[in-house]
């Protein structure tokens, strides 16, 4: 659901710097929002196996985490974005939410983070022809920028994510071994020659 | 895909939906971080596995024997034979699908053949097809296929993608149990020496030393000792640990990986790739209690040991006639719900000298902890231990948050690294198949500032602490007894101002 | 013309019947002829453990009366597939959200109790005299007296109830196979194969009831012959709907022994549901048990003796 009053603010402000038309795109993209939703995690949901991308669509939080990360982040960076806020910590933190999950999936990086362009299709299809039309093109234009902008922080997180998992799986060897130098340490000690400690 | 970068334009353009093909044809790419490694030679060698090499999953010959095809349906028709389980559940799926988003692995990856009804309908096939009539007659349309060797890999990638935690089971309508069937593939990929170093290496060490490393006796003791300084340092009071010493009352039996331990230390490997191995391994355990005339055993906090000494082990190598039945020597209370098996979980065994008022405890040393308890597969649904171990924690500490009713107790979800597959190299894959636990912890981290997660389960605190610093930063991982050791006023103690890890009390509470 | 009657009336039901008694036996036989070498009951509750513990007998039995009462939960109320409720906080009111699978619990559920009240209704046909309760039976099925349309005819008496709910619950089922892309990826031609061959008897059978009346003393006559070996063949027909029921029926039970349909008889021996949690009260024996090598202590002793000795652990042997 949208924030009439959120809007209407948002509205206010960019009448100073900015021609009415601007409002026309804004004003679109608000009246669509579920729609336009709808169709991003339809199109990121077809991103996964047939099979399972019926599944995904389901929100249930527990019995089906993906599925439900993916329409609640999808729904905060919407609104992000409506707002001009493409740099927020809040978008970071849904990019984060989502790259997370598709860092350790079956993709590739740029199948990984493609899925934020997949909006800008999601929009399209949706809104098609009015796009089209010279004052939402304009605008189009100056606010297309802004989804290019997200998909180069998720690919930011999903370098962030690929770190971390090699860090935990030198800790996790590390770890492994930590009881084994310790024994080796304290055997050691005593008589190295019995040292025989890891195979 | 072409190696120039796409304009954003032209990537909206590809389709990123995998063919539309049956679940019939095998597909496997064995990608990095989605596998576990074959066995090192030589401890294939060692546990006397037939058919060792040297091989990897991604390899484009498995060079397997000459006749694998033969082997492998000859040891198909001897598990049906050897195991009602195995071929009713042959049979008897409908496919209803009530198990399809059950699964861990499933919820995670989104890999239809990880849906439990399809990773039995990899090896039904081929049953179907050399074991029944309108396999035979139809094949496909029947729903059978040939066994190739493709099936065969797609075999070994998803029988080391379960982590046999028996959830789907709980849904099933008939209780057709994929951990059967998933140890049934693996013993099959046994025959014609397809296993995993994760697996075998500690079998093997197992076999020689009794625990999973491969560490000798000595070098135990002086763990020991030194896990005793420790604990004198920290409360001020000399427990005494004794190995190997006979005529002791019980004997204390826990996973490997708590190097926090007490008399003779005997494992469990409770790998069940093969009846054969559990029993060989498993057979330690009453030979080690009679050795050293014990009266009964303790068993320790682990998960894949208690599903063995719970549904296994009597049957394996019992009966225990050499051993008493189990009466605990603090509180005399019996245990009669192990009369036969002699071993007694360390939750009961606790829980009943907490009902018995035998523990002076404070409650309040654990308040710099707000936890959550997580079920392991095997101690929920392969025993039904699940209040004893919330009663201890109700009686050490104060703020126990339980997760979602559909994520805890028998329906509770898979670390995602038990069964073997909790090797670093499958990293990835596990992270999938832990995203399900993870997030209903990360539910009552944001709800109620969960930092703990407690288990009862060697494999879980090996596992779900790389798990949570991918998921759920800032949640960390104990295992139930920590807690009661936290929370314990032993006699004489000094004053303590640290927990068991060595963290300082916050100022307000020391 | 009465050669063709007989065979589709009288020799094709008794191979079908022969079929499927056979079939089935051997089936069971089977699996019965595998043991169950290990006591694998897949816990969904509370184990009997200490006495203040209140231990759940129905979910984790631990005596034959609470595997009784798990099974009879199993096969009367599917309690399995009723276990996919969940509870969600929904703006701070705790509520039951029931999700697809309760549709599946209670399509699966009504569809076969409407199936089993059907053959009960059928065994009239078999029975002379039809016993009191059947007759009442009846009458409770039937209940649902459909208010006839006066321009209907007036053969078109009542509906029973069971004929409505096993056709929801039957095209439920099926579409349910074809439209969730998950469950059609998972489904074999089999699966639609019984389910179809379902629906035919039973459109069949309603069909015959309502719409294309058949001789229904012809019907009891045939049966009855049947049933005491005495076959005979009404000779002025029956009507053609009876000969594609009774034919769809005989397909439908020479396929039972052969098919998924054998989840019927399987689920009593489901070793994850019918076996106590008694593990450690009373050992289970694995009938092809046999002696393995075990790494006895002797061997360890000997390998590690000197270490141990050095490190002060007590040897069972100084030397």
């Amino acid at each position: 659901m949208y924030h009439f009053g959120q809007v209407d603010l948002f509205q206010r402000n960019l009448k100073l710097d900015l021609s009415c038309y601007v409002m026309a795109l804004t004003k679109l993209l608000t009246q669509h929002k579920d729609a336009i939703l709808q169709r991003w995690l339809n199109l990121i949901a077809d991103t996964y196996p047939t099979e399972a991308s019926a599944f995904l669509k389901g929100k249930d939080r527990f019995s089906n985490p993906v599925g439900y990360t993916i329409s609640q982040e999808i729904n905060a960076l919407y609104e992000e974005l409506l707002q001009g806020r493409v740099d927020s910590d809040k978008t970071a933190a849904s990019l984060d939410n989502i790259i997370r999950i598709r860092a350790i999936q079956d993709f590739s990086p740029q199948e990984a983070v493609s899925f934020v362009f997949l909006l800008k299709k999601a929009m399209l299809e949706e809104l098609g022809s009015e796009i089209e039309k010279e004052q939402s093109f304009r605008e189009w234009l100056d606010f297309e920028p802004g989804i290019d902008k997200l998909a180069s922080i998720a690919f930011d997180k999903y370098v962030e994510c690929r770190e971390k998992i090699c860090e935990l799986r030198v800790k996790e060897v590390k770890a492994d071994k930590e009881i084994a130098v310790k024994l080796l340490n304290l055997v050691g000690g005593a008589n190295m020659e019995h040292g025989e400690v890891m195979e | 895909m072409s190696d120039e970068v796409a304009a954003p334009e032209e990537l909206l353009e590809i389709d990123y939906r995998p063919p539309k093909k049956g679940w019939m044809e095998p597909t496997v790419e064995f990608k990095k971080g989605t596998y576990c490694y074959g066995a090192p030679l030589k401890h294939q060698e060692y546990l006397g596995l037939p058919n060792p090499r040297q091989w990897q999953p991604p390899d484009e010959d498995w060079q397997l024997p000459e006749n694998w095809k033969d082997i492998i349906l000859e040891g198909m028709d001897e598990l049906l034979n050897k195991y009602r389980s195995f071929r009713l559940f042959m049979d008897i799926c409908v496919r209803c699908g009530a198990c399809a988003d059950k699964c861990h692995f499933f919820i995670g990856s989104g890999d239809p053949k990880n849906m439990p009804v399809l990773r039995a309908e990899l090896i039904r096939s081929v049953y179907r097809k050399h074991f029944t009539l309108p396999g035979k007659l139809f094949g496909k349309m029947g729903g059978a296929r040939e066994l190739t060797e493709d099936v065969l890999k797609e075999w070994f990638y998803y029988f080391y993608q379960c982590t046999e935690c028996r959830r789907c089971s709980v849904y099933c309508p008939y209780g057709i149990d994929t951990c059967e069937i998933t140890m049934m593939g693996r013993e099959l990929l046994n025959l014609v020496g397809c296993n995993i170093g994760w697996i075998v290496e500690p079998a093997s060490n197992c076999f020689r030393t009794g625990n999973h490393l491969g560490v000798p006796p000595h070098a135990f003791k002086d763990t020991l000792d030194f896990a005793v300084d420790e604990i004198e340092e920290l409360t001020g009071i000399k427990v005494e640990a004794s190995v190997n010493r006979k005529g002791a009352e019980l004997l204390f039996i826990t996973p490997s990986a708590d190097y926090f331990a007490s008399p003779h230390w005997y494992t469990l490997m409770g790998y069940m790739h093969s009846a054969d191995m559990a029993k060989k391994l498993n057979a330690k355990m009453y030979a080690e209690a009679k050795r050293l005339g014990v009266k009964w055993i303790l068993g320790g906090e682990c998960g894949h040991m208690w599903r063995v000494v719970n549904q296994y082990m009597d049957t394996l190598n019992g009966p225990a006639d050499y051993l008493e039945e189990p009466v605990s020597p603090i509180t005399g209370t019996k245990f009669e719900n192990s009369k036969s098996t002699k071993m007694v979980h360390i939750c009961e065994f606790t829980a009943d000298l907490m009902y018995n008022n035998k523990l002076r405890l404070d409650p309040s040393l654990n308040d710099h902890w707000r936890l959550t308890f997580h079920d392991s597969c095997n101690t929920a649904r392969g025993m039904g231990l699940i209040e004893e171990p919330r009663y201890i924690i109700n009686n050490v500490c104060n703020n126990f948050y339980e997760m979602p009713e559909n994520t805890i107790k028998e329906r509770t979800f898979c670390c995602g690294s038990g069964a073997g597959i909790g090797s670093d190299e499958n990293l990835e894959m596990r992270l999938r198949g832990g995203l399900p636990r993870a997030n209903a912890v990360k539910h009552v981290q944001e709800k109620h500032g969960v930092n703990l997660l407690t288990c009862i389960c060697a494999i879980d605190r090996a596992t779900l602490p790389t798990l949570l610093q991918y998921w759920v930063p800032g949640v960390e991982v104990s295992g139930l007894h920590e807690l009661v050791g936290n929370a314990l006023v032993m006699k004489g103690q000094k004053d303590r101002t640290t927990d068991m890890r060595g963290t300082p009390f916050e100022v307000e509470e020391s | 013309m009465t050669a063709v009657l007989f065979f589709f009336g009288v020799i094709l039901p008794y191979i079908a019947v022969l079929i499927f008694i056979v079939g089935i036996i051997y089936r069971v036989w089977k699996w019965a002829r595998s043991p169950v070498p290990f006591r694998i009951p897949t816990t969904c509750g509370q184990q009997k453990t200490l006495p203040w513990i209140k231990a759940n007998n129905l979910e984790n039995p631990s005596n034959t009366v609470g595997v009784i009462g798990r099974m009879a939960l199993e096969v009367l109320l599917f309690r399995s597939l009723l276990r996919n409720t969940t509870t969600e906080l929904k703006q701070g009111v705790r509520k039951l959200v029931y999700k697809d699978s309760l549709l599946l619990w209670l399509g699966a559920l009504l569809f076969h109790w409407s199936l089993l009240i059907i053959l009960l209704r059928h065994s009239k046909f078999f029975l002379e005299p039809v016993p009191s309760f059947l007759l009442l039976f009846e009458r409770w099925d039937g209940i649902l007296q459909v208010s006839v349309p006066s321009w209907f005819p007036s053969m078109f008496p009542i509906l029973f109830i069971s004929n409505i709910i096993i056709l929801l619950a039957l095209t439920y089922l099926l579409l349910r196979r074809v439209l969730t892309s998950q469950i059609r990826y998972i489904s074999l031609p089999a699966d639609y194969l019984v389910v179809l061959l379902i629906l035919g008897v039973v459109t069949s059978g309603i069909l015959m009831k309502f719409f294309f009346k058949v001789d229904v003393v012809g019907v009891k006559t045939l049966a009855l012959g049947v049933i005491t070996f005495q076959p005979s063949v009404p000779a002025d027909g029956i009507g053609l709907f009876f000969y594609i029921h009774l034919f769809l029926i005989c397909a439908l039970i020479a396929y039972f022994p052969f098919s998924k349909l054998m989840h019927m008889p399987g689920i009593f021996l489901s070793p994850t549901r019918n076996l106590a949690n008694t593990n450690r009260i009373s050992r289970h024996v694995n009938p092809w048990d046999k002696p393995v090598k075990v790494h006895t202590y002797e061997e360890w002793e000997d390998e590690f003796r000197d270490v141990m000795k050095d490190a002060g652990v007590p040897l069972e042997k100084e030397q």
